[in-house]
């Protein structure tokens, strides 16, 4: 099952090493792992993309728990909770290509924000199955490059993840 | 006051209260060394390998409530010592390890012994600490004491780049230190206790299984108080010898690969299992699956909540201190009307008098060779059970913890998680430091005494009259042994030639060196050593059985109920 973890961190310099390294050394997946501080600048949340079974999310979240760093974990895929992902992705844009590509940004609600002579840069937020479906639709043999923040995500309503 | 940074880490390791630091000098350190060498609160143990100082800070702090303080210098300093974190991190022994580093400029750049540190031991520790500035020393330190100590115990590290302990700064020792990240659980959920009284109460095969946390909580005397109060078997794991008396009728000797047959088929046809700081580890309880085959409530009373329904799933947590947890339990035992069913209970003892009737611990004695059971059995009969022993890896480690029956805690200092050859004879030293005049002997191997075997001159030095039981059978016995029953007897690099002469090993450095290959001279060397040699280091040599193996015995990823009881079972 996939599971969204979401925690707050201290803002320290290793902090993001103690995440990463639990998981590798207990054998744990990372699907997706985002990080940036919080409003509050000694702290970092972070967004962590993972699979596994009841047993194993459980471990995960008591393993990170115990990271002395670690301030607050939970699980936000456990309740209605939003996610999204952002992504920039280069394409090669010449002849009628241009327009065509055009079109599909504004079928799918993207921008372009950056144009260059035969190319141009996309930037496409959403869910992760929308980010997928767009480079589904796109000829792969236009896509130049892709870069993905992985996801980021937040609980629904009253739900608030803070000290 | 204005004081230097190495002048800073003496005087917090003073205000700790800090008796000896175990380390080892280098360039990274020389400053907290010239510190240290200014003043005489603080004793510092010089030893012959960091790895040794690391091990003895942590047979320190096992054979007493206390930290293990460690002091190491940069790059190979700090590699020598992380066998020793990591075996402190897997048996959770509160240290706190002090290492050099290069100058803050020099980092990342390959500077001369060199090495990330923090990165190194971040597997391998419950926190560590690169100080940036020597400002942050005091406050650094105080955590690295607090934070070892409470919640689950564990090795801390703190990296101090050499230009930052000769910075002069303001000193002032926090008297409490607060992180708002780091609030361990101390009282367990009163709900929960309650539940669990019950469950024990109405149960008809109860077990209680208690392992190392009950040792370093300090609450060997609420364990005792809470099994009599019940009149329930106990069982104690190899990390909790000690923790209940071994000479009490309830006790069922310790449960796993090397356990007893009562011990293990009770823990496995119990309907209520109490677990008290104890892991399920996996040389514990063999197989989960195997194990889950039987229905039983089990109960679990751990400080770390990681460590529950890890390896098996657990139907009452209780998250808290073994000892105030136990407090409880007793609290409301006492002051409620319920007891046990008499019957059931009645019921539950003929059987595992049944169980302890097949005497699983016998060997065959010889007048012709040493048996290795005989000698820890004599040293148990020698010292009055009252000594402290520390072990080695291996063979001779299974037979010290079945053969030499403890009835006190902290007596009994093995590696017992990450399994670590060569912590013997610096656990003792460590040991010995902490209690001196009271006897203290290391049950070891040929194999794993070398490991460490330049510690011989820390303890000439430092006057450490250990006793040193070397089991020498000539091999690798415990990889022998599987060797024997898993490979085909094909004795792959077990076998080891060209043996030094221990006891004139021995006496080159200063100590006593007896050689012993009678049985009917063990006795004598022992009380010899113990008596006549009192204050001195003895190497006792004890020529023993190449063939002899440990039982019983359950094999790796086999069920508890799957016991090999001695080698006629095979």
């Amino acid at each position: 099952m996939r599971h969204v973890i979401s925690l707050l961190i201290e803002n320290e310099s290793g902090a993001l090493s103690r995440v990463s390294g639990l998981f590798s050394a207990r054998g744990y997946n990372i699907e997706s792992l985002t990080v940036a501080p919080t409003e509050d600048a000694s702290m970092s949340r972070m967004t962590i993309v993972t699979t596994g079974s009841d047993e194993i999310i459980e471990q995960i979240t008591k393993q990170l728990n115990k990271l002395v760093d670690v301030l607050k974990v939970v699980d936000i895929s456990e309740a209605a909770h939003i996610e999204r992902e952002l992504m920039l992705i280069k394409l090669r844009a010449t002849g009628k290509d241009r327009e065509e590509m055009k079109r599909m940004v504004d079928i799918f609600r993207a921008r372009i924000i950056d144009v260059a002579d035969a190319s141009y840069v996309v930037e496409l937020t959403g869910k992760q199955s929308k980010l997928d479906a767009f480079v589904a639709a796109i000829d792969p043999a236009l896509i130049l490059e892709t870069v993905r923040s992985g996801i980021c995500g937040i609980g629904r309503g009253e739900r608030v993840l803070k000290l | 006051m204005v004081l230097t940074g190495a002048e800073i880490v003496i005087r917090c390791l003073q205000e700790e209260k800090v008796e000896y630091v175990f380390g080892y000098p280098g360039g990274a350190v020389l400053h907290i060394y010239d510190a240290l060498f200014q003043q005489d609160m603080v004793r510092h143990v010089l030893v012959r390998h960091e790895q040794a100082a690391v091990h003895a800070a942590d047979g320190f702090a096992r054979s007493t409530d206390k930290v293990g303080v460690a002091l190491v210098t940069s790059g190979p300093g700090a590699t020598n010592a992380v066998t020793g974190i990591a075996t402190a991190y897997c048996d959770s022994i509160p240290l706190v390890v002090i290492s050099g580093q290069v100058p803050v400029a020099a980092i990342g750049q390959d500077a001369f012994q060199e090495v990330d540190t923090v990165g190194i031991t971040r597997p391998c520790v419950k926190h560590n600490f690169l100080v940036r500035d020597a400002s942050e020393i005091a406050a650094t330190i105080k955590k690295a004491f607090h934070l070892a100590r409470t919640g689950r115990p564990g090795p801390v590290l703190v990296d101090i780049p050499k230009d930052i302990t000769a910075q002069k700064t303001e000193f002032e020792y926090p008297k409490e230190i607060s992180m708002r990240s780091y609030n361990p659980v101390v009282k367990g959920h009163q709900g929960q206790i309650k539940k669990a009284v019950q469950v024990l109460l109405e149960a008809k095969r109860p077990m209680i299984y208690a392992g190392g946390g009950v040792v370093l909580s300090d609450s060997a005397e609420q364990l005792t108080r809470l099994t009599r109060l019940l009149g329930y078997p106990i069982t104690t794991t190899l990390m909790g010898l000690g923790g209940y008396p071994a000479s009490d009728r309830q006790y069922l000797g310790m449960p796993g690969m090397h356990g007893t047959y009562e011990a293990n088929m009770s823990m496995h046809y119990s309907d209520a299992l109490l677990a008290v700081g104890a892991r399920f580890d996996d040389r514990v309880i063999g197989d989960p699956a195997n194990f889950a085959e039987e229905p039983r409530k089990i109960i679990h009373i751990d400080i770390d909540p990681s460590s529950i329904s890890k390896r098996v799933r657990v139907d009452l947590p209780i998250v808290g201190n073994v000892k105030d947890v136990l407090d409880e339990m007793i609290r409301q035992l006492e002051s409620g009307e319920a007891r046990p069913n008499p019957e059931a209970l009645a019921a539950w003892w003929k059987q595992i008098e049944e169980w302890r009737s097949r005497n699983c611990m016998v060997y065959k004695n010889s007048d012709d060779i040493i048996k290795p059971q005989f000698v820890v059995q004599k040293l148990w009969e020698v010292t009055g059970g009252d000594a402290i022993v520390s072990s080695d890896v291996g063979q001779h480690q299974m037979w010290a913890a079945q053969y030499y029956r403890f009835d006190k805690p902290r007596r009994w200092l093995n590696s017992g998680g990450l399994g670590t050859m060569g912590v013997g004879m610096p656990y003792a030293m460590g040991a010995q430091l902490a209690h001196p005049g009271k006897p203290v002997a290391c049950v070891t191997g040929e194999a794993s005494i070398q490991m460490n075997i330049q510690e011989l001159s820390t303890c000439k030095q430092f006057r450490l009259p250990i006793k040193i039981c070397n089991l020498n059978n000539r091999y690798l016995g415990m990889v022998r042994q599987w060797q024997e029953l898993f490979h085909g007897g094909r004795y792959s690099e077990s076998y080891m030639d060209s043996l030094p002469d221990f006891a004139k090993l021995a006496e080159s450095y200063g100590h006593v060196g007896i050689r012993i290959d009678k049985p009917a001279d063990v006795e004598g060397a022992l009380r010899e050593a113990f008596t006549t040699h009192k204050d001195e280091l003895v190497f006792l040599d004890f020529i023993v059985d190449q063939t002899e193996n440990v039982y019983p015995m359950v094999q790796g990823g086999k069920g508890l109920t799957q016991m090999i009881l001695s080698a006629e079972d095979l």
